[in-house]
């Protein structure tokens, strides 16, 4: 694989509180899983880093708390890093840390760049407006001002993603949670995104609507070779979907490489407890 | 087309004005200022604290020129607050100073100085008293009399005493955290609008500024669940303070030289509200942290509820409005809502028939889609 | 104890004020500059912040036309209009011509201003966003950073629910192709009056305590969709009856007894002096 990675992380951090010198060191005998016993300060990302290359699916697997969501937010601009740095290959933006770019550029990556999922629909949709509203903020905040046009293209992802055309003027809030779901998906495809954020978008979903959920990204990702990346508790969900994985505890990265691999042989303790538990 | 008729409105008008004169003599009554001042004094306290201009004899006038109607009432004073030039800050006020005629804790029964229930309805029985249909002067007069010499029996010539604040007695016990006093300048929200985020400074004026009915309800709000402060009442104070302002044009002079322009009575509120912080070592901790309320006047259920709402702003928490300083300091002048509300009754036609245009353009759309 | 009024109420610090937040909301127009509103003799959401433009601008010399819905004897223009006066002694005029600042709500007049006329509107609401977002912080940043597309998804979503922009009065602007604005609650036919206006045009709000402004020759551009075109109020096919003009803003009138439906200019003094050069035309041919 000579390919340039498309999304480059590096050593992206995250805490909450001060820290203090008991708790700079990983392996402190003060830190209790990510919390330091001494100042209080969670570290909740520590010294992550890794590559997207397009077309790629990566995982990232572990439990709750381990600071896979909290990461994602921080590349997502939802909320801010402690330090790191993320570079997309993207002319315009070569050679820069996007985390440190201003909040209207920020916005502009959101919009031409990144797709997202969130867990809760609530956080990517807006609950009162049309699904079809939905899905056209992201091609008006980017500057589309053709409503045809834009009419059209909700209809292909609203199809894309199954939801009946007759539907489309109603809002999400009526929608069960695998159609808002859906929504979701169309809205972040709608400006070809590069691309793609899942945040444990099938958690809390019955297992026949995941298992519709969980097709449906895999066909947009044959079919539009997006990359993504894709947060899940759920080993099931990442052995389905990723390519590669990381497997992430306590907010550090214990493990990585193709998911088959770590399927097959995973290293580290917890790990192999998460692959077992599978089987 | 009724009263926005095109031709008309001075005329109109000017009947309007007549009426309303009419309205207020043709029961050939005359009420005099003194006799608002002297017997309808918390009204006047009202109108002053939502005026935010300490004038007694003008909020009389204005209660008088409003035929009792509050909102108008400190509509005209704040109105003519706009026409004053404001020239000086007053010196900071010390409460500590105050003369204080009531001052009750909730939290201790025995507060330093002891508790002082002064003049309050409190106790009260809300019993109508048809006595006071019938009031004799002369009657008024002798109970006048009995009690001044009651007083004198009972209170034989004390000093003047002035009561330590309740929170001095608990920042002593360490129960509170002493801050640094900070002296940096107040914004003046009528000479600058405020901003958000805010600082104290701004929300303790807009809260002290607040209709009285509003910032009640609010408060009130908060305590029963809409929120999240529920406090204890440390002191309630009313009283009279000194106000003093220095020398125009020497600014170095001493606190000593300063002229003493006279006393304006008070209602002074701080609130102990418990909050969870952590301590050096990271673990919680119980504290209080206090609640101001202070308003012009003797106005003690505003001022308990100032207290709550500020503790509440203190802390912003998305999930309750009281807690949000947009939807708090927006909505409570007297003079922004009771002004907004009242301009709808203004013709509104031109607005209706572009809305009319828009409702007629939709439905024959509709139909040409249909057919 | 018997206070004088101060020449136009306000003392000269509050006019230095309040003119400089004006200036600066000519420097960038279309934004909406905060002050410190002040307290009037007229009700909150009554035109306090027009008032308090007009009376901070007002010279001796100047003459003063106040509307309100069109009409300069509308009940609240004539009690702006005699406010200004009783403070000031300036002259009034009900001629669109003859007025160097003239005071509206909802309305500009049918005659286009002048380079030397400033026209004033009275904003109830000044936030174009605020549907978009209840709270301030929000909608400040909105604009400060450009990010504008709220306000057309929410055109969209009308234009999905009822086939068309269903915006009645404010329909919002953009300013020199920077700021979105609200036109205040003009209907939409009086927007295109605001593009390159030769004469200044101040908006005020006293009760959200903002002043914005769009200088002479300024482009404004009502928000529309390439194909679903920014469009006014039609009156196709309706004259006044009055002056029979058609390219004004009309009343519908209807008649309590018969139920007819009838129009008439919004705008009286313009009717009015159609009607009078009428009656010159018809003076003057008669005596050919």
């Amino acid at each position: 694989m000579y390919e340039k990675p498309i999304l480059q992380v590096k050593h992206l951090q995250k805490q909450f509180g001060e820290g203090c010198p008991h708790c700079f060191d990983k392996e402190s005998v003060y830190l209790e899983k990510n919390y330091c016993t001494v100042c209080g300060t969670v570290h909740a990302v520590r010294d992550v880093s890794f590559d997207l290359y397009p077309g790629e699916v990566l995982g990232i697997v572990g439990e709750s708390g381990s600071g896979k969501s909290t990461m994602l937010q921080g590349l997502y601009f939802d909320s801010s890093m402690t330090s790191g740095a993320v570079y997309i290959n993207q002319s315009e933006l070569t050679g820069q840390n996007v985390l440190s770019l201003s909040s209207q550029q920020k916005r502009y990556i959101r919009n031409y760049i990144y797709g997202m999922v969130y867990q809760n629909p609530v956080d990517g949709l807006k609950m009162k407006f049309s699904s079809i509203g939905n899905i056209a903020e992201k091609m008006i905040a980017a500057g589309n001002r053709n409503v045809s046009n834009i009419e059209k293209r909700s209809k292909e992802l609203l199809e894309n993603v199954h939801i009946p055309l007759r539907r489309m003027k109603e809002e999400p809030q009526y929608f069960s949670g695998g159609m808002q779901q859906r929504v979701q998906i169309a809205k972040a495809l709608s400006n070809n995104p590069p691309i793609l954020f899942l945040d444990e978008v099938t958690t809390g979903l019955d297992l026949s609507v995941q298992a519709s959920v969980l097709d449906l990204i895999k066909q947009i990702q044959r079919e539009l070779h997006i990359s993504m990346v894709v947060v899940s508790h759920d080993l099931a969900v990442i052995r389905m979907l990723a390519d590669r994985s990381i497997v992430m505890l306590n907010g550090e990265v214990i493990e990585n490489g193709l998911t088959d691999q770590i399927l097959e042989d995973p290293q580290h303790e917890y790990t192999q407890q998460l692959v077992y538990s599978l089987l | 087309m009724g009263y926005v008729a095109v031709k008309g409105g001075t005329e109109a008008i000017e009947a309007s004005l007549d009426r309303l004169k009419y309205d207020r003599l043709k029961e050939a009554e005359v009420v005099e200022i003194n006799t608002v001042l002297a017997t309808m004094r918390h009204l006047v306290d009202q109108v002053m604290s939502e005026a935010s201009l300490y004038a007694p004899f003008l909020a009389a006038l204005a209660i008088k020129q409003a035929r009792g109607s509050m909102e108008e009432a400190v509509f005209l004073l704040r109105a003519h607050r706009s026409t004053l030039p404001r020239h000086y800050y007053s010196e900071t006020v010390d409460t500590e100073d105050m003369f204080v005629e009531r001052r009750v804790s909730a939290s201790f029964k025995d507060i330093p100085g002891g508790q002082l229930l002064g003049s309050t309805n409190d106790y009260a029985h809300r019993l109508l008293d048809f006595d006071l249909v019938k009031e004799s002067k002369e009657e008024n007069q002798n109970w006048l009399r009995t009690y001044h010499e009651r007083m004198k029996a009972d209170h034989p010539d004390k000093d003047l005493q002035f009561f330590p604040k309740v929170v001095d007695y608990l920042r002593a016990e360490g129960l509170f955290e002493r801050y640094p006093l900070d002296d940096t300048p107040p914004n003046d929200i009528t000479k600058e609008s405020i901003q958000f985020p805010t600082g104290r400074s701004e929300r303790l004026q807009v809260l002290t500024r607040g209709q009285t009915g509003a910032v009640t309800s609010l408060g009130y709000a908060s305590l029963r669940g809409y929120g999240q402060v529920h406090p204890t009442i440390g002191e309630v104070r009313v009283g009279s303070v000194p106000i003093h302002v220095q020398h125009p044009y020497e600014e170095d002079s001493e606190q000593d030289d300063s002229f003493y322009i006279g006393d304006v009575q008070l209602t002074e509120v701080e609130s102990f509200v418990p909050v969870t912080v952590k301590n050096n070592n990271q673990k919680e901790e119980l504290e209080f942290e206090i609640g101001y309320g202070i308003s012009f006047g003797q106005n003690e259920t505003k001022a308990i509820a100032m207290s709550i709402l500020d503790q509440c702003l203190q802390k912003p928490h998305g999930e309750f409005p009281t807690h949000d300083e947009e939807f708090v300091l927006l909505h409570i002048d007297s003079v922004e809502s009771t002004g907004f509300i009242s301009h709808l009754k203004l013709p509104h036609y031109v607005t209706f028939q572009s809305e009319l245009d828009s409702v007629r353009q939709v439905k024959k759309g509709g139909e040409s889609n249909d057919s | 104890m018997i206070a004088k009024p101060h020449f136009a109420f306000f003392d000269e610090g509050s006019k230095k004020e309040i003119r400089r937040a004006t200036l600066k909301a000519v420097a960038i127009p279309g934004y909406q500059v905060p002050f410190a509103s002040r307290e009037m003799p007229i009700a909150r959401g009554w035109g306090t912040g027009g008032l308090q433009l007009t009376l901070s601008l007002i010279g001796r010399n100047d003459v003063l036309k106040v509307i309100d819905q069109g009409a300069d004897e509308s009940v609240n223009a004539v009690s702006i209009k005699k406010l200004v006066q009783h403070t000031t002694g300036v002259s009034v005029t009900e001629k669109t011509q003859e007025a160097d600042i003239i005071q509206s709500r909802h309305r500009i007049p049918e005659k286009a201003l002048k380079e030397d006329q400033i026209l004033v509107l009275q904003v109830p609401n000044p936030e174009p966003l605020r549907k978009v977002d209840a709270r301030e912080y929000m909608t400040k940043r909105m604009h400060a950073e450009d990010d504008y597309s709220g306000a057309w998804l929410l055109l969209f979503e009308q234009i999905m629910k009822f086939g068309r922009m269903s915006t009645g009065a404010s329909h919002p602007v953009y300013v020199n192709g920077r700021y979105v604005m609200t036109p205040s609650p003009i209907p939409r036919f009086d927007n295109p009056k605001m593009h390159q206006s030769k004469g200044l045009i101040l908006l005020g709000a006293g009760r959200e305590k903002k002043i914005f402004a769009v200088p002479p020759y300024t482009s404004v551009e009502s928000l529309a969709f390439d194909d679903y075109p920014f469009t006014v109020e039609s009156f196709e096919g309706k004259a006044c009856k009055l002056c029979g003009s058609t390219d004004v803003f009309l009343d519908e009138i209807i008649d309590p007894d018969t139920g007819e439906r009838t129009h008439q200019c919004n705008d009286t003094s313009y009717c009015m002096e159609q009607l009078n050069s009428e009656e010159k035309v018809e003076v003057e041919n008669s005596y050919v």
